[in-house]
């Protein structure tokens, strides 16, 4: 673990691992909820760092989670959701052969899978789901499209992801779903935040 | 007759602006809100507004705008003529808009953002807590268009002051910005940091509310191959593209980015003023303590 001070008034946390941020992000949560943490505005999870932002002494505060003991995340902590997709993306043979699987086998794999929403960004809504195991990493698309359908299930790398409004876009879409994934009405507005575990299930074929 | 103001000329650019929404960038919410903190404050106090009001943030040329009911309005920020019906007014103070009359916020003669703020408040739906419009993501009342309808609050119990001349800075002729080193200074060749105090760079016209993007200068040299992990951003954050030519990230900023940040311009009047700067301007980074 590296802190690192941004400015004057927030503190990056540098890690070795995505495990690592999911359990040093949990611990954070854990601590600002029971106000050990001290007065903290956004707590920003990422690939391989935590963001502070929005604290007093950003110094003195990477000293102390320095010292701190982060127990490792329990596989079944965090809230859950379920997401029903459709397994028709324009990308999904592609996808398969990738793997060295059939078409009709890509649903089977991905709902074997608990994903987990390590950080948002790109757009509002918009989570980076890890859990894909290392064989099935894939590159981004030569050529980003310019126009992706909202409720796209999309690869890309050690990622999964879902676009939760129309955008152009790099990653591989394997299908789509209707589920919202953005509504700043509803509480939360993001279905997808840090720390959220992911299943998708075959829409109507009762079975991942 | 309906409470509001009628779009008649919505100008290059004028967004709907108020203290913006921190607190959701773990949802990849940009924090947004006025870019010219100083001035947007400034022009909700002229009218008697609380400070969070919504108020109207134009780019370069003003706007038009027809009062459906008498209101009282206030115009900081970029200096420029202001007209209500056709008659000269106070610019930088609040000033009785009646029924029917047409407030015209000209183009302006230094700087890039007005502010006009209503007495009540601009009445836009708010989206997690915030009227502001922001560009990067969407959310908030979209880009003002011609004939738009813009609803206005109740006035609180604020009076408006009298019309004292405001004390505001005027726009800058060159621009400095105080900037703390880190955290990934450490990416770039201790020569060309040494050199980063030295470089005049200019402030380029492809600048806007995400970021406000330097030119002309020695650009910035990679001590280290291999990409930077996305990482969470802060409002000022200094990123440097491949280029090596030096971004500082304004209200719209992504909430996270891939390129090295060098270090962060603190919030405050540095910003304001780079929220005023035009493409062109002389740019300096001096080091902060």
């Amino acid at each position: 673990m590296r802190t690192l001070v941004v400015g004057g008034a927030a503190l990056l946390v540098e890690l070795d691992s995505a495990d690592e941020v999911a359990a040093l992000h949990a611990e954070l949560l854990r601590r600002r909820d029971s106000g050990e943490l001290g007065p903290v505005r956004d707590v920003v999870p990422a690939a391989r760092t935590v963001l502070l932002d929005g604290v007093r002494d950003p110094a003195a505060l990477g000293a102390r989670i320095a010292r701190w003991e982060v127990p490792p995340l329990a596989a079944a902590q965090g809230p859950q959701v379920t997401v029903p997709v459709r397994y028709d993306g324009p990308d999904l043979v592609e996808v398969a052969r990738l793997w060295g699987v059939a078409p009709r086998e890509v649903a089977g794999v991905v709902g074997a899978i608990e994903f987990r929403v390590a950080f948002c960004g790109f757009a509002p809504g918009f989570g980076y789901l890890t859990g894909l195991p290392e064989r099935f990493h894939l590159p981004r698309r030569e050529t980003p499209r310019t126009a992706v359908p909202a409720g796209s299930l999309a690869l890309a790398g050690e990622y999964a992801g879902v676009y939760p409004r129309p955008s152009p876009g790099g990653w591989q879409l394997i299908g789509s779903t209707d589920a919202v994934l953005w509504d700043p009405r509803r509480e939360p507005a993001a279905l997808f935040a840090p720390g959220v575990r992911v299943r998708f299930t075959q829409e109507g074929g009762g079975r991942g | 007759m309906a409470e509001g103001l009628l779009v008649v000329r919505p100008g290059a650019l004028t967004t709907v602006q108020d203290g913006g929404r921190p607190g959701y960038a773990h949802l990849g919410v940009p924090r947004s809100g006025a870019l010219d903190t100083a001035a947007y404050a400034l022009a909700n106090r002229l009218v008697g507004n609380a400070p969070g009001a919504a108020a109207l943030e134009t780019t370069l040329d003003g706007v038009g705008l027809r009062a459906l009911a008498a209101t009282t309005v206030a115009v900081t920020g970029a200096p420029c003529p202001v007209r209500i019906s056709g008659r000269p007014v106070a610019w930088g103070a609040p000033v009785r808009l009646p029924a029917g009359a047409e407030l015209e916020v000209g183009r302006a003669e230094s700087g890039v953002r007005a502010y006009v703020a209503v007495r009540g408040g601009l009445a836009a739906p708010p989206v997690l807590g915030s009227r502001s419009t922001d560009l990067l993501s969407g959310l908030g009342p979209p880009v003002l268009s011609d004939g738009a309808l813009l609803p206005v609050g109740l006035p609180g119990p604020d009076p408006v002051p009298g019309a004292d001349a405001c004390g505001l800075p005027g726009p800058p002729s060159q621009l400095l910005l105080p900037l703390r080193l880190g955290p990934r200074a450490d990416w770039f060749t201790e020569a060309s940091l040494t050199g980063l105090w030295r470089s005049a760079f200019r402030v380029s016209a492809s600048s806007n509310r995400i970021g406000l993007r330097a030119e002309a200068g020695s650009a910035l040299v990679r001590a280290r191959a291999g990409e930077l992990p996305s990482e969470g951003m802060v409002l000022g954050a200094v990123q440097v593209p491949p280029d090596g030519l030096p971004v500082v990230f304004l209200a719209d900023h992504p909430v996270t980015g891939g390129y090295p940040v060098v270090g962060v311009v603190p919030p405050g009047p540095a910003l304001d003023a780079a929220a005023q700067a035009r493409p062109g301007v002389p740019l300096r980074f001096v080091r902060a303590r």
